[in-house]
């Protein structure tokens, strides 16, 4: 089969239809994706998104690895916030296995969640600069000190677990990494900074003239569509379901801290920009809660592995979800008894929310295109897997 | 917080000073003499404009690199969205079957002189995927790459020494590709 | 833990079996069985689409959930190897699209009904469904550059 060009193809039809291929290499579509456009003037008529480029048979190597060599594989998933995935893999294993997580534990394991939520819409908020400043365009601007603050954020994530963000941290039965005086220390610090610099983002993003015209009224979702489709996430709380996996079913610390859940009703880019920042500061007072409230003990429940693959969980079938930066990352975990798990199921908050793309698109103009893939924010490698 | 200093000073050899025979300088200007092709290859090396390709992880890392604390710019190198305009190619992430025949366009795309780095351990060999029925193992079964800079994800710095591993090796008289 | 009284709405109406994680029905009233639980019993919100290759059957589950009750039910049906074709959900739920879509590229399970039912994470013209328990982990790719 001949290799389709990245090039522009006029197809000459009756209402002279102009078929327009952007991506899989795009500045803008976030990663490996490919959208075919059919485009009557400036205004899209159809769009045909097409994924499959960063299929990396995640669900397939699982079945093929043992229990505990399996959390790093999943951080791979969603890479912009890679504890989450492999937290909701370690929740399934120890809801099928019945393991108690110790009360420390569980607090570190929301610490590195939440402190990845903000790295994590810090690069969103970025590269939502780049895409609508344009790289050249005064975008960049935005991009670099959003940068510069996941830098401050990274440095101590590498101070606590070793490196940037593939951290590791998750094990089935607790966490890996404790906190010290000292990092709890720079913990508060870091929060202050990054609070602090929040009024200087929203500054250059969200009340600029530009990028109010440019989000306003673009791309909304009406809340009956996004329940039909599956969406989830600050995408849905923008269209005024105010669900969240913490406080709805609670995993982890997030029944014992102070966690509010912003939402919007106008359903357009606007409101999930707005509540992504006020998820930021959301995300900054739980790590200030846990720091406060971090209880002493253990944070692993069992004894220390020898062998990876002697780990056996029971038969079964469980389903377990955390909220990602994206929506409600869930693992469906299917056992036979066996050292290696029978199946897992992914289930990836960014595929479900890349659906309602074809519905989005069609009536508005190619500019609104960009606009509305950074507003869903979406992350290849959890739509691939 | 204090900002790493990682590069101080101008990669060592990349001067022209070190590339040229004779360099005069003199007030409003200079006059250096040295062969044509020590001449490219000092330009070639202080210019090289990557390609954007970020397919996975290591697209973040790279996204890093170029941001203001690691800052690739003050080393030449910009980011081009065009196979046309860019010299360098950095593959970040896994490469999958599905992928691949884009890769190749791509590359085929690029004007010569060209180079390619591959970047973080899916790019050079697969990494844990390598067994994966939809995963090609390393990008140089695709495309001939030049430097493998190791890591998951290579950090930001040695992506920086992977380019300026890749501007020692232009200095040296490398063309394109290996 | 699905609500109670829907699971034994569903086992009377449908004589849908019970697992833990929601009911299994037979494969011809699974549509019916599906509109059931949307309009009757008020799952609108469409969680995810799977399927699990069992050692005489392979197994299509679509997990939903009642926006209000935040209740989560999984609706299994099992179909025999060698006829591996079930209703699509595309109509009832439209999240289904994508989810059976990558059920049918990786299991080859074929929905009828489906308005475009082709591979969406492998190249159009590969060959095999990779998560069938016979299908090697390290098949050849077959790559030509």
């Amino acid at each position: 089969m001949g290799v389709p060009p990245v090039t522009v193809e006029v197809v000459e039809r009756e209402f002279g239809e102009l078929a327009l291929n952007m991506g899989p290499q795009h500045p803008s579509t976030h990663g490996v994706l490919r959208l075919v456009l059919h485009l009557s003037g400036e205004t899209v008529v159809r769009a045909k998104p097409s994924i499959g480029y960063l299929h990396r048979g995640v669900e397939k190597l699982s079945e093929h690895l043992a229990y505990d060599q399996l959390a790093p594989v999943y951080e791979r998933n969603d890479y912009l916030s890679p504890t989450a995935n492999s937290l909701a893999y370690c929740l399934a294993v120890e809801r099928l296995a019945s393991i108690e997580v110790p009360r420390r534990g569980r607090f570190m394991r929301a610490f590195v969640a939440e402190w990845q939520r903000i790295a994590s819409h810090l690069v969103w908020l970025g590269t939502l600069g780049l895409d609508l400043g344009g790289a050249l365009g005064g975008g960049t601007t935005l991009y670099m000190y959003c940068f510069r603050e996941r830098e401050k954020i990274l440095d101590f994530l590498e101070a606590l677990t070793g490196t940037r963000f593939h951290t590791n941290v998750n094990m089935i039965g607790g966490c890996r990494y404790d906190l010290d005086a000292a990092t709890a220390a720079w913990s508060e610090r870091l929060a202050a900074a990054v609070e602090a610099a929040l009024p200087e983002l929203h500054a250059m993003s969200g009340d600029t003239p530009i990028f109010r015209e440019r989000t306003r009224g673009v791309g909304v979702i009406p809340p009956d569509l996004a329940l039909a489709v599956g969406v989830t996430g600050p995408t849905l709380r923008g269209s005024g379901i105010a669900h969240d996996v913490r406080k709805d079913a609670p995993y982890d610390a997030y029944g014992e801290l102070p966690l509010s859940v912003p939402s919007r009703s106008a359903g357009d880019a606007e409101a999930r920009f707005q509540v992504r920042i006020e998820e930021i500061r959301a995300s900054l007072s739980l790590v200030r809660a846990i720091v406060a409230g971090l209880p002493a003990g253990p944070i692993f429940s069992r004894k220390p592995i020898k062998n990876p693959k002697a780990t056996k969980v029971p038969a079964g079938e469980v389903y377990a979800a955390v909220e990602s930066p994206r929506g409600e990352l869930g693992m469906h975990l299917v056992s036979e008894g066996g050292p290696k798990p029978y199946r897992l199921k992914i289930r990836a908050p960014s595929f479900c929310n890349l659906q309602v793309v074809e519905y989005l698109l069609p009536g508005g103009l190619v500019a609104d295109v960009v606009a509305i893939l950074g507003s869903l924010d979406p992350v290849m490698g959890d739509v691939d897997r | 917080m204090d900002p790493l200093k990682v590069v101080e000073q101008p990669p060592a050899g990349s001067r022209l000073e070190d590339v040229a025979e004779e360099v005069v300088r003199f007030p409003g200007g200079g006059i250096a003499l040295l062969r044509t092709e020590a001449l490219f290859q000092w330009a070639q090396s202080s210019s090289l404009w990557p390609l954007t390709f970020g397919l996975a992880c290591c697209a973040i890392e790279m996204m890093a690199a170029f941001a203001g604390r690691f800052d690739l710019d003050r080393f030449g190198v910009i980011l081009r969205p065009t196979p046309r305009q860019a010299d360098v190619m950095i593959i970040a992430g896994t490469v999958t079957i599905k992928m691949a025949p884009r890769i190749r366009t791509l590359y085929d795309q690029m004007a010569h002189p060209k180079w390619v780095i591959s970047m973080g351990s899916c790019a050079n060999s697969g990494d844990h995927y390598r067994n994966v029925y939809s995963v090609v193992p390393g990008v140089d079964h695709v495309i001939p790459v030049d430097v493998y800079v190791a890591g998951c994800p290579p950090t930001p710095e040695a992506l920086m020494e992977g380019i300026f591993e890749l501007q020692r090796k232009i200095r040296k008289g490398s063309r394109a590709g290996a | 833990m699905p609500a109670p009284e829907v699971v034994a709405a569903l086992a009377t109406r449908f004589a849908a079996a019970p697992f833990p994680l929601g009911v299994s029905v037979a494969r011809e009233s699974l549509v019916e069985a599906a509109r059931v639980l949307r309009d009757h019993h008020g799952y609108r919100y469409y969680l995810l689409g799977t399927a699990t290759e069992r050692a005489d059957a392979i197994e299509v589950l679509h997990a939903v959930r009642h926006p209000a009750t935040l209740d989560t039910l999984f609706l299994k049906t099992a179909l025999p190897k060698d006829d591996p074709t079930v209703d699509s959900l595309v109509l009832v739920w439209s999240g289904a699209d994508w989810n059976e879509r990558e059920i049918y590229d990786l299991f080859g399970v074929r929905f009828r009904g489906h308005p475009d039912l082709r591979r969406i994470l492998l190249p159009d013209e590969y060959e095999g469904h990779p998560l069938r328990k016979d299908f090697p982990m390290d098949a050849p790719w077959g790559f030509r550059p």
